[in-house]
């Protein structure tokens, strides 16, 4: 159980109370961008590409401007008058807004038809003739980089090849030393296929720019409202759109997972369509359009190897990736790391040697791609290190459990200086297997497995020991296009003691609004109930980078936290004013200073407030107000031990998840509930590529499972009970010793699972599968070993 | 996914809903649980310019027992399939089918008789009425004809029903004695479609030979396909454990499947014979316990 400091009435850290936004979201009463009708509002549907790459010879818009309520067909010529047919993407890149001469992907946006009705504008859409001549795409990014392959951006002056960028990290020289060395070496090939963010509320907004008052207002399906204020800004400063005369609103957010962090075309579109007419410009995108034009995630492949001794002592690692970044590079990291947090590889061993190299590629797929549930790229890497651990294991003959409990890093051996250079705060990993491994029986298990195997029965048993990184980021290192990633909170409290408390973050089902209050509750002694969390409005909010990559808490939380200790010390000086006595005869209890030694003097905090309006010490500041920004000294480790039992059907493949086993460190716990809540969802987007998801392409660069009928995101009927737990290993450097959960299960679950179906067939020659593991693909290989005649 | 522009009508008795069929010919679709033409316009693969909505029209759902034949009005919904008592005590192999076919929401709306009239060999019905030996009868302003189910299915989407036709009622020769049928269908995740599908029916006599079978095969084959050698086999026999595999393996080599993102010609045949031995079984072990 988890010790509470304050009552339940103040509800702080620890208790699990329900969530303050669930009223309205259990109630149909949530305001999302689709709700947003202005008078006037005109709608926008996009004509996109059918061909992943082709010439434009023509657009003919002459039959959809034909039908009665049709407003007006913009092309990229039109744009290019304004200079607004490119923007850059947040790594720095550029992607066209409308193409005006070729499509590099199918579904990019070529045209966009403005109408006064969603249905009319989808029959305008329609009505687009647009004339193409295509050419045979690049979808291969290992073909990508053939001398021959034809240049894709050859709107880069001087580009004479396809090659984005090449990274490393670690010493290659004597990472080589050990391998040429080692007793064991092993090597595996493995793709993080491409996948989708899916979230169920698809990307739109409504651009809403008064020419009055030369101000424009943006509601939007956006992640980090304040970065793309800036954005704007920074692209549209050229016609008059300085950032005081932007306001983005993020309002009610239906799921984001990363996908909406960022800038699409559509939204810019929306905006200059907007400041053109001074009319409200809706865009709302529907399934197909989100599935197959917006940012994927993903799509590394990856060369793993481990080198390790023949009695299970790990020695080094080497990763070398191929990442597909399509068109462009869109994704969503941190300016100085391209290849996001990759370099976590590592994992939860301590050896001391390592190397990672990255190359990535342009080729005719969608942009991208974004940190899905993901704290950049760390899935990919988990996937690597976690796989590969078990590959070794296996060449071995050990146990994969006591393999990983020989290689943990001990507990004492925090802060760990990892050979990617990572200092991680804290973990206790060997705890977290133990708990992990008695939840299921690990043992009985094994025995089990071996009696099955008899019978000609396949079981499997899976796990997954990792180390995630969250809570970007520190200042010296982490910034997104220059803008340094701190983040921040802003606590006015009311004459009567209750309090509102605005963020830089912005949740898309995370519960913020109760998580936050609860910190400030912890903090401050109020109830956890009259303190009103807003966010994602950029003229109310305080400055801060968003919600992903696990941040808010790592962050913004912490924000929270020296916020309220501000005032608290503010308190404390009322608190000796209104009782005569010095500041150090004072102690504080949750909710009231008191006099030491006399508990019935005393001042609550609502009496202090009180004061602060009606009777404020002489020469003091009058208010209750503070606002802190956050620039976190490190990054957060939190780490999980999972372990995932299947039983494979002999005769159709079919997987059933028979046990998941998550226990989860993510340092203090502010509410378990809501962190429950989210390891499972967390659980159930590990599943999801593990066994369903990966958006597949044809040769002719054609998206094959562009609709959720084919593109097969696992619901309540697939998931399995899951099992969930704790270990808590504080963060000694956040000012409450919380860590960041969202991802971990995402991150976590998918090596478990695979682990797990792999020591199911491993008897029968299989030494690993590719994800997503589907009873089809697992027929086929079940095949290719003999299994099957 | 708007629909392209469409007229909407909702006739009170079949005779109207016959009269606008006519007056729109083949400009017209019948809207009845509309959980695959919806979509369908939705995606602009389907453009009807009228939907007769025949949902108004009373007297056209119904589960019944009358004159040898089991009786199911075409706009019986799936859920009520799913709770009828008569259904669960006598023809498991609806209970079995309706609760693969998609999800709560669109069995609450999808009806049998619109599942059958789609005409798509990926539905679930058409392989359980070829199982159990159905007919459908098709109603028109000139009145009513009885079609055998294996002469419905004329091709993708296309079916007996004419211009101008609905199709009113499934009649199956009720079930007596020792008889037992049992469905299953493979799918990627709960509401896909089959990457292959069996539904089967056997009746037994008192010394347990076969004396009648009935299998039917889902989306490995361009039609809903009767797997005719199969119950051959099988009908006169004793259904032991060889036989059951091989009307099993002339099943998986008389289907044709094709391949898609469920799978290759290989896997799924292989499907085929493993679910069509489990379909016979189960069907057997129930008629044995019938």
């Amino acid at each position: 159980m988890i010790e509470c400091k304050t009552s339940k009435e103040i509800g702080g850290m620890g208790h699990s109370k329900k969530r303050k936004e669930d009223a309205r979201f259990i109630q149909g009463k949530g305001h999302y961008v689709d709700d947003v009708k202005l008078p006037g509002m005109v709608y926008m549907d996009i004509v996109r590409s059918p061909y992943a790459y082709a010439k434009i010879k023509k657009i003919d818009a002459s039959k959809a401007l034909a039908i009665p309520g049709v407003l007006a067909v913009v092309t990229g010529k039109d744009l290019e008058q304004y200079n607004l047919h490119w923007m850059p993407t947040l790594m720095s890149d550029t992607q066209m807004v409308l193409s005006t001469d070729t499509v590099m992907y199918q579904a990019q946006e070529v045209a966009a038809v403005i109408a006064t009705d969603k249905y009319i504008a989808r029959d305008g859409r329609d009505a687009v003739i647009v004339e193409y001549e295509p050419m045979p795409p690049v979808m291969d990014p290992f073909k990508s980089l053939d001398p021959n392959a034809p240049v894709l951006r050859t709107d880069k002056e001087g580009k004479t090849n396809n090659h984005i960028w090449h990274w490393e990290v670690g010493d290659k020289e004597k990472t080589e030393d050990v391998f040429s060395q080692a007793d064991v070496v092993v090597k595996q090939q493995m793709h993080i296929p491409r996948i989708h963010v899916a979230s169920i509320e698809t990307c739109g907004c409504v651009a809403a720019y008064n020419k009055v008052e030369n101000h424009l207002t943006m509601y939007m399906t956006t992640q980090a409202p304040h970065a793309i204020r800036t954005v704007i800004a920074l692209v549209a400063g050229h016609v008059g759109l300085t950032e005081e005369k932007v306001r983005v609103i993020s309002p009610d957010i239906g799921g984001g997972f990363g996908g909406k962090v960022p800038v699409y075309p559509g939204y810019v579109i929306a905006i200059a369509v907007s400041f053109l007419t001074g009319l409200p410009v809706k865009w709302i995108e529907d399934r197909s359009e989100n599935l197959q034009a917006d940012s994927f995630a993903r799509d590394y492949h990856i060369t793993a190897e481990m080198a390790g001794t023949k009695d299970g002592q790990i020695l080094a690692t080497r990763f070398k990736v191929l990442a597909d970044h399509g068109y462009t590079d869109a994704s969503a990291n941190p300016s100085k790391f391209p290849t996001g947090l990759f370099s976590i590889g590592t994992g939860s061993y301590n050896y001391h040697n390592a190397y990672m190299e990255a190359d990535a590629v342009y080729t005719n797929k969608p942009p991208g791609g974004v940190a899905y549930r993901c704290s950049f790229r760390v899935t990919e890497a988990v996937h690597a290190i976690e796989r590969i651990t078990d590959i070794y294991a296996r060449e071995i003959g050990r146990d994969p459990a006591d393999l990983r409990m020989q290689n943990f890093i001990k507990k004492d051996e925090f802060p760990w200086a990892s050979p990617t250079g990572w200092s991680y705060d804290s973990g206790d990993y060997h705890a977290g297997l133990q708990k992990a491994m008695d939840a299921i029986g690990y043992h009985e298990l094994r025995k089990e497995q071996t009696e099955l195997r008899k019978q000609g029965k396949l079981m499997g048993i899976g796990i997954s020991t990792f180390t995630e990184v969250v809570g970007a980021g520190p200042s010296k290192d982490f910034d997104i296009l220059g803008i340094k990633m701190f983040d921040s909170a802003e606590i006015r409290v009311h004459p009567t003691g209750k309090a509102i408390a605005r963020f830089g973050t912005k949740s898309q089902g995370q519960g913020h609004e109760t998580t936050y209050a609860q910190i400030v509750a912890e903090e401050l002694g109020i109830p956890m109930e009259h303190i009103q969390v807003e966010e994602g409005d950029t003229d109310t909010a305080p400055y801060g980078l968003g919600t992903y990559a696990s941040r808010s808490t790592p962050t913004a939380g912490a924000a929270a936290v020296m916020a309220a200790r501000k005032l608290r010390d503010k308190a404390k000086k009322i608190a000796a004013y209104l009782l005569e006595v010095s500041e150090e005869d004072l102690e504080w209890e949750p909710g009231k200073f008191f006099v030491k030694g006399a508990p019935e003097k005393a001042k609550s905090i609502q009496e202090i407030v009180f004061a602060s309006y009606t009777n404020h010490p002489p020469g003091m500041e009058a208010g209750f107000e503070a606002t802190h920004y956050y620039d976190p000294p490190n990054l957060t480790f939190p780490s999980g031990a999972y372990i995932c039992v299947v039983d494979v059907d002999p005769e159709t493949c079919h997987i059933k998840i028979r046990r998941f086993v998550a226990i989860d460190d993510c340092g203090n716990i502010i509410n378990p509930m809501i962190v429950q809540g989210q390891v499972h969802g967390g659980l159930t987007q590990g599943l999801a590529p593990a066994m369903y998801e990966e958006l597949i392409y044809d040769e002719a660069g054609n998206i094959l499972n562009g609709t959720f009928m084919d593109y097969l995101v696992p619901t309540a009927v697939e998931s399995p009970s899951w099992e969930t737990g704790h270990t808590v290993t504080p963060s000694p450097h956040h000012p409450i010793g919380a860590k960041g959960v969202g991802e971990s299960p995402t991150v976590g679950a998918p090596p478990a699972i695979v682990n797990a179906i792999v020591d199911a067939v491993s008897h029968l020659g299989i030494k690993h599968l590719e994800i997503p593991v589907t009873p089809y693909k697992l027929f086929k290989e079940l095949k290719a070993v003999g299994y099957f005649k | 996914m708007i629909a392209e522009p469409f007229n909407y009508d909702a006739p009170s008795t079949l005779d109207e809903a016959f009269a606008m069929l006519e007056a729109h010919g083949d400009e017209a679709k019948i809207l009845a649980g509309g959980h695959s033409l919806i979509p369908m316009m939705k995606l602009r693969f389907s453009s009807p310019t009228h939907l007769i909505d025949i949902n108004r029209i009373p007297g056209l759902a119904y589960i019944k027992e009358e004159d040898g034949y089991l009786k199911i009005g075409a706009m019986t919904r799936e859920v009520d399939l799913e709770d009828s008592d008569l259904i669960a005590r006598k023809y498991h192999i609806f209970k079995d089918a309706t609760h693969l076919i998609a999800d709560p929401q669109v069995r609450n709306f999808g009806t049998i008789g619109g599942n059958l009239a789609h005409g798509d060999a990926a539905n679930d019905h058409p392989a359980v009425m070829l199982a159990l030996g159905a007919e459908v009868e098709i109603s028109s302003k000139e009145g009513k004809r009885t079609v055998p189910i294996d002469e419905f299915f004329f091709g993708f989407y296309t079916t007996a029903v004419q211009p101008g036709e609905i199709l009113t009622e499934i009649r199956i020769p009720a079930a007596s004695g020792k008889y037992g049928s049992a469905y299953y269908k493979v799918e990627r995740k709960a509401g896909d479609y089959a990457a292959a599908g069996v539904a089967a029916m056997v009746q037994l006599d008192g010394n347990g030979n076969c004396v009648k079978a009935g299998i039917g095969l889902t989306n490995v084959n361009p039609l809903p396909m009767r797997a005719s050698r199969s119950e051959e086999a099988l009908v006169g026999n004793q259904p032991t454990d060889d036989l059951i595999e091989l009307a099993a393996r002339y099943a998986s080599e008389d289907c044709n499947p094709s391949e898609d993102l469920r799978g290759d010609e290989e896997y799924k045949r292989h499907l085929v014979k493993v679910i069509t031995k489990r379909m016979l079984k189960l069907a057997i072990e129930r008629a044995q316990n019938a």
